[in-house]
């Protein structure tokens, strides 16, 4: 598609465009296999599978090895095939390996694994092919091209526009017309009942994952004659990804194939039409799909929603005078510390505190108002930009840049969380991912303001603070009293209303409380102190790249936030500094740390899915159980519904 | 005996629920399990399929320890078991439920097919391409019942068929119960309603705070009103 | 006088299906009326829409004269409706005086307040509500541990938190031992006499529909079909048709004994 824009000449003419819709058509095949894959497997495992990606490159790197040794039509066509069948063995070794393992857990943490898979399958795969780009052969039979309106179009991508359908096609039969399909269909409905009928529904969840994870690894195998295969290509997709299943609708496979032609057509098209907004054209689609139908095109409502994030059954509480002291304690402790520790330790210690303020604002948001991001760093990202932009553009003093860099955190929050707080659960995460997909893609783009890729330098603290010491404290201060004010807000009546909200919105609701607007100031909220914290975070580095507000800030967020244990109240603390300084030391060892943090991180979630300071409060608070007889609250845990 | 159950206990985390729960059940036999709600009588029904994780005790059917199975063990051996709340697929068609639930014959049970429940519940033989969504709770009650029959049981658990039906449709329910006692079933029902376990069962469990209080016939049952007023929505 | 609830000509349907065509009636201030009828009969839908759940397609809802059809729950609350839900709807994770102080600080406009400990906050009033319905004892259980029959008297304090001149419930007693629903229902009745508060109530339990509601209007198929007292509604071989049976299901003697 790069190359029709060289052939643009003024204006885009019919030809032009509709040849560009045709190749927009193949990529979509490519797009539908993987999204149809993760698709199918929300469907019945409810997981909303990160890893994705990850097989969708390993299809490609398989399907190169096979190929490149295995010659002819048989070699090239055989290749694709037993590549996606050996990645499809590799996905169901991973579900009964580790997933079968955690489908009790709440859905965040599936997630949080498989992204962990992620992680380790970037480090393997340089490891096993190399850093460098790889260049498959291409496919026998389909090298030429053939002319459409004086155009040249590949005629593989003439076969790929076949395939989507026919894939289509196959896969409706398969769900509609063999008894497999029907026990699929049933297990996407309530799968404890299809066990109940007689149904082994553990090799049902398996080969429905091998299934998924094929068409994931397919979709990559039949990229290689088109474009190079590289060790970024699952993040590219994963997020493509995700936004076709939430426009087409999770668990609709037909909608998939639609959302899917839709956004390649947009992508397509878009370049020819709208270059400036291109990257940003399919999220901008997708808000707007998501706001009109909260479910997709063509999702069905949730039926039976799982436990929102942060549902504690054991009520918060204040802490106590004896807490209080032992809190003061730690505090007047780490002021201690510039004191004696050395320059690096003590600008390590200021990039904990920071992301101790971003893990806490972002835990208010999902243990207290039951809303959990996939985005939130867009909002760490706008405070680092604002308070740039009011030392470059203004020339503002670092006191001053401190406030507006918060205050551009709020402004994007209440733009985004007004659309966000109409959706829940998964669309509501996935919306955030988005809304912080366009902000990264117009600072990325916007290179006049932002700088682009080469970001703005030269942001630097006031002379009082620009010492390792002196930012150190200005952290450690406005740390302290970010965490307090979040840890009140929890307490106070707009806190009760929040909780009641997550709790049960129909009883909320009949008590006179808007969902949407309490939790829409709760993001807002939560936006805010993000934006504090990055405000600081450009300080702290003297600069700003889009890289603040990209995935990797989002989920490092995630995880202090799973870490720290989504039931407390303050987790995040704990969370962010075991991350961070884990994260740093293993940087600073070995330059395998994805693979090492990934495995981390897979260990973390099927050992402890209550969190470290979760799991401390369990031991704490275990206290012999008087037998209360039957009498099961409905709420004990998942799956308790049933349980009278 | 068909099902044994002695000793039981079960949790739900660190709750305990069921305490040394005990029920025998004969051929034939259709048996109240009675108590209120949150008596333990959903508990009972899904410690013996395996649903709930944390239980101890023996669990034997027609001879068989099934304690240590996964539900879809104990299910293709025999054991039917109808959840509270029907638990349909409201998303496939009346034919594609049967479908789901559909098991190999078994020896020495007359086999079920589709149109052998149509004939016991006539009204679902005229919406067999509807949706379950569609249908009425008493009509996906019967769907559920008979989902559960196409697996050829020998022994069916009923958690609380009568819930939040009308009497009148109530009364076809248990015409319909009946009709698979005649046909050799033996059956175990959950009940909070005396009434209805009275008009069909041989026999009656009572249970209360997951303890067993009472098991005697239906007769004894109501020579003792102090018990009956004790655990009992009557 | 105007009647506290004033429902006429409801109707909605669903995707060309009639849930609900056309049913009007009254509710005064101290009365206690039962809404029985078949399942699929329309009960659910119009207790939805009574509290602005759901929106009629046609048809008007008057609360004291004044119309409320179009307003969402939060705002039908304000106007003096309280609702009980047939599966219990409490806040999980709070204890049982805290799902009151909610409602209280929601009732007194405070819930926008980021400043103060809202545990300290109407605490009295919690209690006395909490008092009225028999759970001091339990004021600082969580909420999900507590029994099922407790649960529902929770949901009844949270209901009176606002005051309200009518009371929606829907299948209040289901789930409860004899005694439990016995004292539930008198409970409601005392408290709505005592405050002259209206109530409607859904129920499939025919003892407590005969012995505790005034007036029992039957629906089926989306129309009231009868109204009347208790005695009256009992005899009508038409409800005796569509709903009622043979009658070998309820027995208000019963229900006599086991509270003597």
């Amino acid at each position: 598609m790069i190359v029709a824009t060289q052939t643009a000449t003024k204006g885009a003419n019919v030809e032009l465009l509709l040849v560009q819709a045709l190749s927009g058509l193949a990529s979509a095949a490519s797009l539908f296999l993987v999204a149809s894959g993760l698709s199918i497997i929300f469907g019945v495992t409810r997981i909303v599978n990160f890893a994705h990606g990850a097989f969708y490159m390993l299809g490609a790197y398989m399907a190169y090895t096979l190929t490149s040794r295995f010659a002819g039509p048989l070699g090239f066509w055989g290749g694709l095939v037993v590549a996606s069948l050996i990645v499809a063995a590799l996905g169901a070794l991973m579900e009964m390996v580790l997933l079968r393992r955690i489908y009790q857990a709440p859905e965040l943490f599936q997630l949080l694994a498989t992204f962990g898979v992620t992680l380790m399958v970037q480090d393997l795969v340089v490891l096993i092919w190399g850093p460098d780009d790889l260049m498959g052969p291409r496919a026998p039979g389909f090298t030429g091209a053939f002319e459409l309106f004086g155009r040249r179009i590949p005629s593989y991508d003439a076969l790929l526009i076949v395939l989507g359908p026919l894939v289509l096609g196959l896969l409706w039969l398969l769900f509609h017309r063999t008894r497999w399909g029907v026990l699929v269909r049933a297990a996407t409905q309530d799968r404890d009942m299809v066990a109940c009928l007689g149904v082994n529904q553990k090799w049902l969840f398996t080969s429905v994952f091998a299934l998924g994870v094929f068409l994931a690894a397919l979709g990559g195998a039949l990229q290689i004659p088109r474009t190079t295969v590289t060790h970024a290509m699952d993040l590219s997709i994963i997020v493509e990804v995700f936004v076709v299943v939430v426009i087409g609708g999770l668990g609709s496979v037909t909608g998939a194939f639609f959302a899917a032609v839709l956004v390649s057509e947009l992508n397509a098209l878009g370049i020819l039409v709208l270059p400036k907004i291109s990257l940003i054209a399919v999220f901008l689609v997708m808000a707007v799909v998501l706001v009109v139908r909260p479910f997709g095109l063509l999702g069905k409502p949730e039926r039976a929603p799982r436990a929102a994030a942060g549902l504690s059954f054991r009520p918060w509480k204040p802490m106590t005078q004896i807490e209080r002291i032992g809190v003061a304690l730690i505090v007047a402790m780490a002021a201690l510390l510039p004191l004696f520790a050395g320059d690096y330790t003590l600008s390590v210690g200021s990039e904990i505190l920071v992301f101790v303020l971003f893990a806490s604002s972002l835990h208010f948001m999902m243990t207290v108002g039951g809303l959990a991001s996939f985005g939130h760093a867009a909002y760490f990202g706008l405070g680092a930009y604002g308070a740039a932009f009011a030392v470059k553009f203004l020339g503002a003093p670092m006191g001053v840049a401190l406030l507006i860099g918060p205050l551009f955190g709020m402004l994007g929050a209440i733009v985004s969380g007004w659309f966000c707080v109409r959706l829940t659960g998964v669309y509501f995460a996935m919306l955030t991912l988005a809304f912080a997909q366009i902000i990264w893609s117009v600072t990325f783009q916007w290179v006049e303001v932002t700088g682009g890729d080469n970001g703005l330098l030269g942001i630097w603290p006031a002379r009082w603070a620009s010492s390792p010491q002196g930012f150190f404290w200005l952290t450690l201060g406005i740390a302290v009293v970010g965490v307090a004010l979040l840890r009140m807000l929890v307490f106070s009546p707009f806190g009760f209303g929040l909780r009641a909200a997550r709790d049960s919105t129909l009883r909320a609701d009949a008590i006179g409380i808007n969902r949407k607007s309490v939790q829409w100031a709760a993001f807002v909220v939560s936006g805010t102190f993000a934006g504090l914290a990055g405000a600081l975070f450009a300080f702290l580095k003297g600069s700003v790249f889009p890289d603040s507000l990209a995935i990797p800030i989002s989920v490092d967020g995630l995880v202090m936030v799973l870490l720290g244990g989504i039931e407390t109240v303050s987790g995040a603390v704990v969370g962010a500094i075991v991350y961070k300084a884990l994260a740093i030391w293993l940087m600073s060892q070995t330059d395998l740390s994805k693979l090492i943090l990934g495995a981390i991180i897979v260990l973390l979630v099927v050992a402890s899915p209550k969190g470290i300071v979760g799991f401390i409060e369990h031991i704490r608070h275990r206290r012999p159980r008087t037998p209360t007889g039957a009498d099961v609250p409905d709420s004990l845990g998942i799956n308790m519904k049933a349980a009278e | 005996m068909k099902l044994e159950v002695a000793g039981l206990n079960s949790f739900y985390g660190r709750a305990h629920i069921l305490f040394d729960v005990a029920l025998e059940v004969g051929k034939g036999e259709v048996v109240a399990l009675l108590g209120r709600n949150g008596a333990g009588k959903s508990t009972t029904f899904r410690s013996v399929v395996g649903l709930v994780s944390g239980r101890s005790g023996q669990v034997k059917f027609e001879g068989e320890d099934i304690s240590r199975l996964p539900s879809y063990e104990i299910v293709r051996r025999g054991l039917g078991y109808v959840p509270e709340d029907r638990r349909i697929f409201t998303d496939l068609t009346v034919e594609e439920n049967f479908e789901v639930g559909r098991q190999k014959p078994r020896e020495g049970v007359a086999a079920w097919s589709q149109d052998r429940i149509y004939t016991l519940f006539p009204n679902l033989g005229e919406m067999r391409k509807r949706l379950g969504g569609e249908m009425s709770g008493g009509e996906q009650q019967m769907l559920s019942i008979g989902r559960t029959l196409m697996g050829n049981p020998s022994l069916v658990l009923l958690d609380e068929p009568s819930e939040g039906l009308a009497p009148k449709i109530v009364e076809q329910m248990a015409d319909a119960i009946l009709a698979m006692k005649r046909e050799g079933l033996s059956i175990v029902i959950s009940e909070q309603n005396l009434h209805f376990a009275k008009l069909i069962c041989d026999r009656a469990y009572i249970i209360e705070k997951g303890r067993m209080r009472f098991s005697g016939t239906i007769a004894e049952l109501e020579a003792h009103p102090e018990v009956r007023d004790a655990y009992l929505a009557v | 006088m105007t009647a506290l609830l004033e429902v006429s000509g409801l109707v909605k349907s669903y995707s060309g299906v009639h849930a609900v065509k056309g049913v009007s009636f009254a509710v005064q201030a101290g009365q206690i009326l039962a809404l029985i009828g078949p399942n699929g009969a329309g009960k659910s839908t119009c207790f939805n829409m009574l509290n602005g759940q759901i929106e009629p397609d046609a048809g008007s809802i008057r609360i004291a004269g004044e119309e409320i059809v179009g307003l969402p729950p939060r705002a039908v609350w304000r106007r003096g409706v309280g609702r009980t839900f047939q599966i219990t709807a409490t806040f999980s994770s709070m204890t049982v005086r805290e799902n009151v102080q909610v409602a209280l600080l929601s009732y007194h406009s405070r819930l926008w307040s980021m400043l103060g400990y809202a545990g300290a906050s109407h605490r009295d009033e919690a209690d006395r509500l909490l008092d009225l319905v028999g759970m001091t004892q339990q004021a600082d259980r969580p909420c999900g541990e507590l029994a099922y029959g407790d649960l529902k008297r929770l949901e009844l304090a949270v209901a009176l938190a606002n005051q309200p001149k009518l009371l929606l419930m829907d299948e209040p007693t289901a789930g409860m031992a004899p005694k439990e629903r016995v004292e539930l229902m008198r409970l409601t009745a005392g408290i709505a006499r005592a405050k002259d508060i209206g109530v409607l109530f859904t129920e499939h339990d025919m003892d407590v529909v005969f012995e505790h509601a005034d007036e029992v209007m039957v629906l089926n198929r989306g129309e009231l079909i009868a109204r009347g007292t208790p005695q009256e509604v009992r005899r009508d071989p038409h409800v005796q048709a569509i709903y009622l049976g043979e009658g070998l299901l309820y027995d208000a003697k019963h229900r006599e004994e086991a509270v003597s």
